[in-house]
């Protein structure tokens, strides 16, 4: 029997995913960036005793706190999410989804939640000491929470440490330290963290500004400027250097969502970089000959550099991996997704086999063919080898606007660090509006980012081992249309009600 | 002795901060309406567990291997 699945169901669930992770992605990376500069602040106070780097700590502890607050708890919908509309998904990856879940819980959140208390109420009942050491362990604490999150999303877009049951049909952990630390996962985690940092910087930049537009506070608005811009050139350079890493780490797990992220269809040894470009709107298969570009920019041989670290490595397209007949670096001849669907079919046989197995030694034989080939057991489900093709035109441009507002937004950090050291900042007006503006830049290309990483990893739940089309439930659609626009209406509202709350708290400023 | 009077302060630290909230108890109460929602409305009504209509983890797997094997498009 074949069983088909209304692919709107899952467009409205995955549209659900992405608008509750989008919103959730507003407030954490501002937690996780405003955390440390607010920290830095209070160091310095600590360090100085000067009571006006303790007002300007308080000033950014109290925007951090509206922030954290507003934000607190958006990420359990998500888990909700995952029990409901992702229930073959939920149940798929068993520990090795919950474990990491479950640690970020109980030691990250309870840190968060001890230390937090003694950084608001603490002034003065405290030493100066417990108190910015509980500041410090509140980011810490919310690093870390980040940390084990992005550890159950690295493990999606690199299944690794793992060993498929099929007498429970889950994934059972068989290496905790191969999940954790995967390399997928530490380059995702010092990525992500970094991006987090960019926007608190700028955002303390751009709220600066607008005091120094306003003509007040103008001491607060320079100092915390200054600190804002030198931890937004450093955050900024490491993330360029988080960033070579996960272009080498995609190149090396995830071809399809590399060769996305260039538009590359044919591949080549010396592939060159697309620094800007426009994609073909008349391009509609992969195979049909048209050239994907109308126009591009390219430097040339780069992408061989990022993917492989020798500017003359081949690097495949599109259609090489869908085709296959590459040589890989393991010396194998790359598969066609043609063979990859026959054996991923094979593997959800064997499972079939063994469940409907009556001996030990049927059960033996099925174990055997499973492990043979679960490796490909998601393309099982792919009607058709194009289905492997994500979003062309939605991972080009993003991964381009995440770039290019990341590279933008560092030369931004470095003439703000420039001009406020020389005592030039505070008569460029219009630098100030720029700064001001750019706060929704850096977030524009911090949500820029997710959108490359998960759109550019479709149609895979779990890469090369479960499609969304197998991760579903078996739902309605119009059930996930009502929750979405429940969401929407209630993400709406909350947002509303920080950015009034933010707004008044900013206005009555620092004194 | 010294450990009741330890949790008295910090009970003391407790409730003079949140009664020295300023903009805090503006917070706490959207916090409290959106835990409200999401737990007493969304999670009831809008997300149930899926698998939890099945009592024993049997009948999960059962179900969810099931699921797997028909959505194949030619198992």
């Amino acid at each position: 029997m074949i069983e088909t699945i209304n692919t709107s169901v899952i467009d409205w669930s995955r549209a659900q995913f992405a608008l509750t992770a989008i919103y959730h992605w507003l407030f954490v990376p501002l937690t996780l960036g405003l955390g440390i500069v607010q920290a830095i602040m209070e160091t310095i106070y600590y360090k100085t005793g000067n009571e006006f780097w303790k007002k300007t700590a308080q000033f950014w502890m109290k925007i951090f706190g509206i922030n954290f607050a507003i934000g607190v708890a958006t990420g359990l919908i998500l888990e909700f999410e995952f029990g409901t509309n992702w229930s073959n998904y939920s149940w798929f990856v068993g520990d090795i989804f919950g474990a990491p879940l479950a640690i970020e819980g109980i030691l990250a959140f309870f840190m968060e939640a001890t230390f937090i208390a003694v950084m608001f109420f603490g002034w003065n009942k405290v030493s100066k000491g417990f108190h910015l050491a509980s500041t410090w362990l509140t980011i810490l604490g919310a690093t870390i929470s980040a940390f084990w999150i992005l550890v159950a999303n690295a493990w999606m877009q690199y299944p690794a440490g793992m060993h498929f049951n099929p007498e429970t049909v889950r994934n059972e952990m068989a290496s905790f330290w191969e999940v954790a630390l995967s390399p997928v996962a530490l380059n995702k985690f010092f990525h992500t963290v970094l991006s987090g940092w960019i926007i608190g910087g700028m955002f303390v930049v751009g709220i600066a500004s607008w005091f120094l537009l306003k003509k007040r506070d103008v001491k607060f608005a320079l100092e915390s400027i200054k600190i804002g811009a030198i931890f937004g050139i450093v955050a900024s350079v490491l993330s360029i250097w988080t960033g070579d890493g996960s272009a080498h780490q995609v190149a090396q797990r995830q071809p399809m969502k590399l060769a996305a992220m260039e538009g590359l269809y044919e591949g080549r040894e010396g592939a060159g970089l697309v620094g800007i470009g426009l994609l073909n709107p008349a391009k509609e298969q992969y195979n049909d000959g048209k050239d994907p570009f109308l126009f591009k920019i390219e430097i040339p041989r780069m992408l061989s550099f990022f993917a492989e670290r020798d500017m003359d490595a081949y690097v495949p397209g599109i259609a090489n991996i869908i085709e296959g007949g590459y040589p890989q670096k393991d010396g194998t001849v790359a598969l066609s997704a043609e063979e990859k669907i026959a054996r991923g079919k094979q593997a959800i046989q064997a499972l079939a086999d063994y469940r409907s197995a009556t001996s030990d030694s049927a059960k033996q034989q099925a174990q055997a063919a499973l492990d043979e080939h679960f490796r490909y057991f998601g393309y099982g489900y792919l009607k058709k080898p194009s289905d492997l093709i994500p979003s062309v035109g939605l991972t080009f441009y993003a991964f381009r606007v995440m770039v290019i507002l990341g590279g933008f937004l560092l030369l931004l950090f470095a003439a703000v660090a420039y001009l406020s050291y020389k005592n030039k900042f505070e008569t460029k007006r219009w630098l100030q509006w720029t700064c001001f503006i750019s706060i929704f830049l850096a977030i524009i290309a911090g949500q820029a980012g997710w959108v490359v990483a998960e759109v550019g990893r479709q149609p895979w739940a779990i890469q090369d081992i479960l499609p969304v089309s197998a991760a579903i439930s078996n739902l309605s659609a119009s059930s996930v249309q009502i929750t979405f626009f429940i969401f929407l209406a209630l993400f709406t509202v909350l947002l509303l009600a920080e950015l009034k709350i933010m707004i008044n708290a900013i206005k009555k400023g620092p004194n | 002795m010294q450990k009741g009077l330890f949790i008295t302060r910090i009970f003391r630290f407790y409730l003079d901060g949140f009664r020295n909230m300023t903009v805090g108890k503006t917070l706490w109460l959207i916090i409290l309406i959106k835990l409200f929602v999401m737990f007493a409305i969304l999670k009831v009504f809008f997300f149930p567990d899926y698998l939890g209509k099945f009592d024993r983890q049997s009948d999960k797997q059962e179900y969810v291997s099931d699921e797997l094997i028909r959505r194949a498009t030619n198992p």
